[in-house]
């Protein structure tokens, strides 16, 4: 008898306009000590499986089917009933560990806790040494002096470190990971990553974990389910899945997660479309309107799980036109990057040299005295050459984002010189500054905060135009172009952001950006915020904007295998300082430096045969 | 310190649940409005009180001047729906005639204050620096002492001059709502689509009218219902202290001073202009509930299902 | 953590000079403190006119008048009246009385109104919380004078009913009090309580209802889930960890609440008839007299910076993460 076994697990949540069905009827089984991982882009139903399981749904949503934990039924039990399992025999490990410890207690407290509520009879003194212990088995330095922290104290990593002591504190039989590494830079993913391998072995539970990165799934999982559109349409051992996958979505999903060793410019296979409204699914298998093989027989009635071998099950009547084939001979893209061989020396679009930018920490509100500085940009210089891109990676705090913001200013910088299209910043008067701007644009990370929701499309992308001098019927026109050059149609002007999907909200972003037909695009982490196989369309995009207009791209990111794709040259940024430079194949393959060695190490890929 | 990546795009992630169907945020705000029945109620309410206290009076029998000598100090009766007061006066026309007043002051004092509390918040809040600094002083200053004190000094030699009334009770309860909007839009500010803005060229003044107005447009609406009902207390406790609307003109605070007197033996003089009070309070109120729940997208938690 | 404070309090003495300046100068531009003798009848000759116009200094420029001012008050001397008595000794006594109803109206205000908020939250949208929700919303839309009298009316009620005096409405000691300390005592409470309920009732509501939004907002947080993941019950987590949460933001709630009831103390003192500051307050104001009002502002003022530091004491000692390492 397998430790967990969920039976057609339902979950749908009555909004105030109509019934969202986030899941509709999910089966599979964890084994105690096996890893499962359910694998799905946002809206699958992965998050609410998962909090159905521990009972931890908002109360309006209504469950049904059936979840049996070591024989016995979770479903229908009482709150209190469930506060005996949940931290006993479930330990959970959520998303956000920058808001999931409370803030007014310590971190010893709250793993004592965790303790106390289940075993009444263990004293404080006894709760709290373990609690050490505890911390000292998921790698806190000096657990003892630690323990008295509050949470504020400590980093994002070490505050999951914590959140997964809380988990395991009881020896679960089962352990739930909700997207667990998702909140953290790369390298402290991996260290995560290590540590739950270490909960898993030292507790023996079986795990589930809920994640979209396909490079965690291998890393960690044994078996996964790939979900869309609230049920499995893939179930497979996770070497087989990534081998010999046979459902079109699960591959188009595998080529559309970008490559560690990919060439510059190669291509992605995105799925065009959205996932569909959950509130009312079309009939037939959800995923026919962006299926490239779909037949009428797919439209018209939802496949169950089809078994190809005993392990190895897909939703699909059409497998055998997947097999063996790869994602981009499915989807019928290309993948190859362009041939043609840049001029290699082209001129410099953008020149900075020996940037720096400090931060005074200041305290007090009616005489503020400086107590310290941070020293975000550390004397960083580098070149931007016409028509190609320069990838600056980093993890959060390495500078980057506070580099590209000095130099989007368009003002003198604290120290150093910048350089934009020949022009010395410093040296600039009002008027050639607005002149600048229009060659110099920007594009965002979060394409729902970057738009502002109140104005229609039209106005979004009129905007930069009717600020510049461009009269109405040139903005009609212009309006009318990007759309076109984005993959937007005209009718889509009169719409509001709200209704598009984040993908095409992006995709708006980029069209505002190139209104003025810059000749510089700054980007801060535009597709960071996107799902895997949106990411894929938009970097295809931007590579073709490339080669379309020639456009030289300040590509700002934390994630290698996106910026692998995307720049001819790569800068590698670690608090404040640029600590490797060069040719994105060179850094990649041959990095010279530690650090850049171990971010390259951290990045899980896509690949199983690498554990 | 590692920093979180993921944005809002991630809470779809958590609940797994679908982006339910847009419809138009105007229709969206009036629906969720009308479902709100203590909110709807008293709009209507409100409304209607506005428009009897100055439609009914030329309808009624007695003005608020007339003295009835057969009828001192009388209960409510059929003659006199609310009874009178020591002088004979009716108080039903009394009270209408004092609605005018606090209602038409409380409307005005709200909307002054309002404007002059956008305008500071949404200065301080997107400059910052010494502006922002000057106005936070002044802010804090003016909270320092309680506003209803300097308000009394400075109201007893308007002498119950309405206008003035008006002007002096906008100037001094602008304060806290001011904060309200300084702090959003501090956040507006940090918001990406304000930074491209202003990276595409836009200018100052026109990101202020174009993107932060609207988008504070609705803490600002909501405030403004409830500085109705703020209003009308300041001026009803200044007319009952002898401050605001003085005698012979009617106000509800000079009527309640009047009642306070005799509470204990005549207690319905002061109960019908209080209970009116009240009402018109409470009715400012639930609008301004009724309005934060349907503008606020955060929504609020839906019923329980059944077990 | 001192440095901290010892900045505030900087910070907050400016302040405090600053808003009595502008009290001062206001009074002295709107008040006409010669009105009572010009408008006497017959009036009285020019000379007297001149020579209390010199008395009160009225002919030297404002800031003149105010360092005086503050040089007296420096020295523990609040100035004179028009009526030519000291400031000083009134204002003491009358801030004893005012000083025993604010303290113990706000501490109950606050403490009740923390925990009816709470229990609210905790048992969302059960009978109790609708009833509170629906109380509070009801004190909040009425005036303090109002609640006043309306618990008058309802004392009598209680009176009659019980026929024993039980609960007193004027005044803060009955005349013909006699016996020991015992009955002085209990003579004092049965004072205290009608004008005590009516400022705390406001301030009770205005905190249930700021506590329960706090701790509804707390209880889509993050950590609830994590300590309901723990294994606590939903009441349990709520409690533990949702409502130490969110009594933080009370405490910035605390230094207006104390002007709020400031101003809700000159309408309970007048109707309830206590001789306190607000009291002397209306007089001054009615008496166009300079020096009552700023001195009592002065108190006014003092009084809300106290509840301002102890407001950011309290919030230092709720929030780990504002303390100073």
């Amino acid at each position: 008898m397998s430790l967990l076994s969920v039976t057609d697990l339902a979950v749908t949540f009555p909004t105030e306009t109509e019934r969202v069905k986030a899941v509709r009827g999910m089966d599979f089984d964890v084994a105690a000590g096996e890893v499962v991982a359910l694998v799905g882009e946002s809206g699958s139903g992965k998050s609410a499986s998962a909090m159905a399981i521990i009972g931890l749904l908002p109360e309006y949503a209504e469950v049904s089917g059936s979840i049996r934990l070591n024989g016995d039924e979770l479903l229908g039990l009482s709150d209190n009933h469930m506060s005996r399992i949940r931290g006993k025999a479930i330990g959970t490990v959520f998303q956000d560990p920058m808001s999931a410890l409370t803030p007014v207690y310590t971190v010893g407290d709250q793993i004592a806790e965790a303790l106390e509520i289940h075993h009444r009879e263990m004293g404080k003194q006894a709760a709290r040494t373990r609690a050490i212990e505890l911390l000292e088995l998921v790698g806190i330095a000096q657990p003892e002096r630690r323990a008295r922290s509050f949470p504020h104290e400590l980093s994002g990593g070490e505050r999951q470190r914590v959140v997964i002591a809380i988990a395991i504190a009881n020896d679960p039989d089962l352990i739930i990971c909700d997207e667990p590494t998702t909140a953290l830079d790369v390298t402290v993913q991996a260290q995560i990553l290590e540590v739950l391998k270490t909960a898993r072995d030292v507790t023996g539970a079986g795990v589930l974990i809920i994640t979209h990165d396909l490079g965690v799934v291998a890393e960690f999982a044994d078996r996964a389910l790939v979900m869309y559109a609230g049920r499995a349409v893939e179930t497979a051992d996770v070497d087989v899945l990534y081998r010999d996958r046979r459902m079109p979505y699960t591959a188009g999903l595998l080529g559309s997660v970008p490559r560690l060793d990919a060439p510059q410019g190669a291509r992605l296979v995105p799925i065009a479309g959205a996932p569909p409204s959950m509130a009312a699914p079309p009939p037939g298998c959800p995923f026919a309107p962006r299926c490239p093989l779909a037949i009428a027989d797919c439209r018209a009635a939802e496949p169950a799980l089809i078994e190809i071998t005993p392990a190895h099950r897909a939703a699909c009547i059409r497998t055998e036109h997947v097999a063996g084939r790869t994602a981009a001979e499915i989807y019928g893209v290309s993948t190859e990057p362009p041939a043609a061989a840049r001029d290699a020396a082209a001129p410099a679009v953008l020149r900075v040299r020996d940037l720096a930018k400090t931060y005074k920490l200041t305290k007090g509100v009616v005489f503020r005295r400086q107590v310290g500085e941070v020293r975000a940009v550390d004397g960083v210089s580098f070149e931007l050459q016409q028509g190609r891109t320069l990838g600056i990676v980093g993890e959060s705090g390495s500078g980057k984002s506070t580099t590209l913001h000095q130099i989007l200013d368009l003002s003198a910088p604290q120290a150093g010189s910048i350089e934009v299209l020949g022009a010395d910043v410093a040296a600039l008067d009002r008027r050639s500054r607005r002149a600048l701007r229009g060659d110099l644009q920007v594009v965002f990370q979060d394409p729902v905060a970057s738009l502002d929701p109140r104005l229609p499309v039209f106005e979004v992308l009129a905007e930069p135009l009717q600020a510049n001098g461009f009269d109405k019927s040139r903005t009609d026109e212009r309006v009318a172009e990007l759309l076109g050059i984005v993959g937007l149609r005209r009718e889509d002007a009169s719409r509001y952001p709200a209704e598009f999907s984040g993908g095409q909200k992006q995709r708006i972003g980029i069209a505002r950006a190139l209104a003025l037909q810059p000749k510089i695009l700054a980007l801060d982490e535009p597709v960071s915020a996107l799902d895997v196989s949106i990411q894929a369309g938009i970097i295809n995009l931007l590579l073709d904007l490339q080669e379309q207009f020639g456009l030289s791209y300040l590509f700002v990111s934390h994630d290698l295998s996106v910026v692998k794709h995307l720049a001819h040259r790569v800068a590698v940024m670690y608090k404040g300082k640029i600590v490797e430079q060069g040719d994105g194949d060179q850094v990649f393959a041959n990095p010279q430096q530690d650090y850049t060695r171990r971010l390259l190490a951290a990045v899980p890929q896509p690949d199983p045969n690498r554990r | 310190m590692s920093e979180p990546i993921t944005t809002e795009t991630a809470t779809t992630a958590k609940s797994g649940v679908d982006v339910a169907r847009f419809a138009s945020r105007r229709a969206l705000v009036r629906r969720r409005f009308l479902r709100n029945k203590p909110g709807v109620v008293s709009l209507v309410l409100l409304v209607v009180l506005f428009i009897a206290c100055y439609a009914l009076p030329p309808l009624l029998p007695y003005s608020y001047t007339d003295l009835d000598f057969y009828a001192l100090q009388q209960p409510p009766s059929t003659d006199h729906w609310f009874g009178t007061n020591a002088l004979g006066q009716d108080l039903l026309a009394q009270t209408l005639r004092g609605m005018q007043k606090s209602m038409l002051i409380g409307v005005c004092v709200a909307f002054i204050s309002t404007i002059i509390a956008a305008t500071v918040g949404t200065i301080a809040g997107y400059f910052g620096g010494w502006r922002d600094r000057t106005l936070m002083w002044i802010v804090d200053l003016t909270l320092v002492v309680p506003s209803f004190l300097l308000i009394t000094i400075v109201v007893q030699r308007t002498r119950g001059n309405i206008v003035w009334l008006i002007v002096l009770l906008a100037a001094f309860s602008w304060m806290i709502s001011s904060r309200i909007v300084r702090g959003m839009t501090m956040s507006l500010r940090e918001r990406e689509f304000v930074a491209a803005a202003r990276y595409m060229g836009v200018r100052n003044w026109r990101v202020i009218v174009r993107h932060i107005v609207p988008n504070v447009a609705s803490i600002i609406i909501i405030d403004t219902a409830l500085n109705v009902g703020l209003a009308v207390l300041a001026e009803t406790g200044l007319s009952f202290l002898g401050f605001g609307i003085r005698p012979p003109d009617v106000s509800l605070g000079t009527l309640i001073a009047d009642g306070t007197k005799s509470v204990t033996t005549f207690p319905w003089v002061f109960l019908f202009p209080a209970g009116v009070l009240v009402l018109i309070i409470l009715c400012a109120n639930l609008v301004g509930d009724g309005l934060r729940d349907a503008l606020d997208p955060s929504a609020r938690p839906l019923r329980k299902a059944r077990k | 953590m001192t440095r901290f404070l010892a900045g505030r309090l900087l910070n907050y003495l400016v302040l405090l000079a600053l808003a009595s300046f502008l009290t001062f100068s206001l009074a002295s531009l709107q008040f006409e403190p010669l009105d009572s003798l010009l408008q006497r009848n017959p009036r009285p000759p020019q000379t007297v006119i001149d020579a209390k116009a010199a008395d009160l200094d009225l002919d030297k420029p404002i800031p003149l008048r105010y360092g005086r001012w503050v040089t007296g008050v420096v020295h523990g001397d609040f100035g004179t009246t028009i009526g030519g008595q000291p400031v000083s000794d009134e204002l003491w006594r009358r801030i004893g009385v005012s000083l025993r109803l604010l303290i113990i109206g706000s501490v109950v205000g606050t403490v009740v109104g923390v925990v009816v908020g709470a229990w609210g939250a905790i048992r969302q949208y059960r009978v109790s919380d609708r009833v509170i929700t629906v109380l509070s919303l009801l004190v909040i839309s009425t005036p303090v004078f109002v609640i006043a009298n309306l618990l008058i009316l309802g004392a009598l009620q209680v009176n009659s009913v019980l026929g024993v005096q039980l609960f007193e409405y004027t005044g803060e000691t009955s005349p013909d009090a006699v016996g020991g300390a015992w009955n002085q005592l209990v003579d004092r409470l049965q004072h205290l309580v009608l004008p005590t309920f009516t400022l705390a009732l406001g301030a009770i509501a205005g905190y249930s209802r700021y506590q329960r939004n706090a701790m509804l907002d707390v209880l889509g947080q993050d950590f609830i889930r994590t300590a309901r993941a723990k294994g606590l019950t939903r009441r349990r987590a709520l409690f533990k960890h949702g409502l130490r949460t969110a009594l933080i933001p009370m405490a910035t709630l605390f230094a207006y609440s104390v002007a709020g009831l400031f101003t809700g103390a000159v309408f309970t003192e007048k109707i309830f008839g206590w001789h306190g500051v607000g009291e002397w307050f209306i007089h001054g104001v009615a008496t166009q007299d300079t020096n009552i009002v700023t001195a009592i502002t002065l108190f006014s003022g003092v009084t809300i910076l106290f509840a301002g530091l102890l407001s950011d004491i309290i919030y230092a000692a709720l929030d780990p993460r504002v303390r100073v390492q």
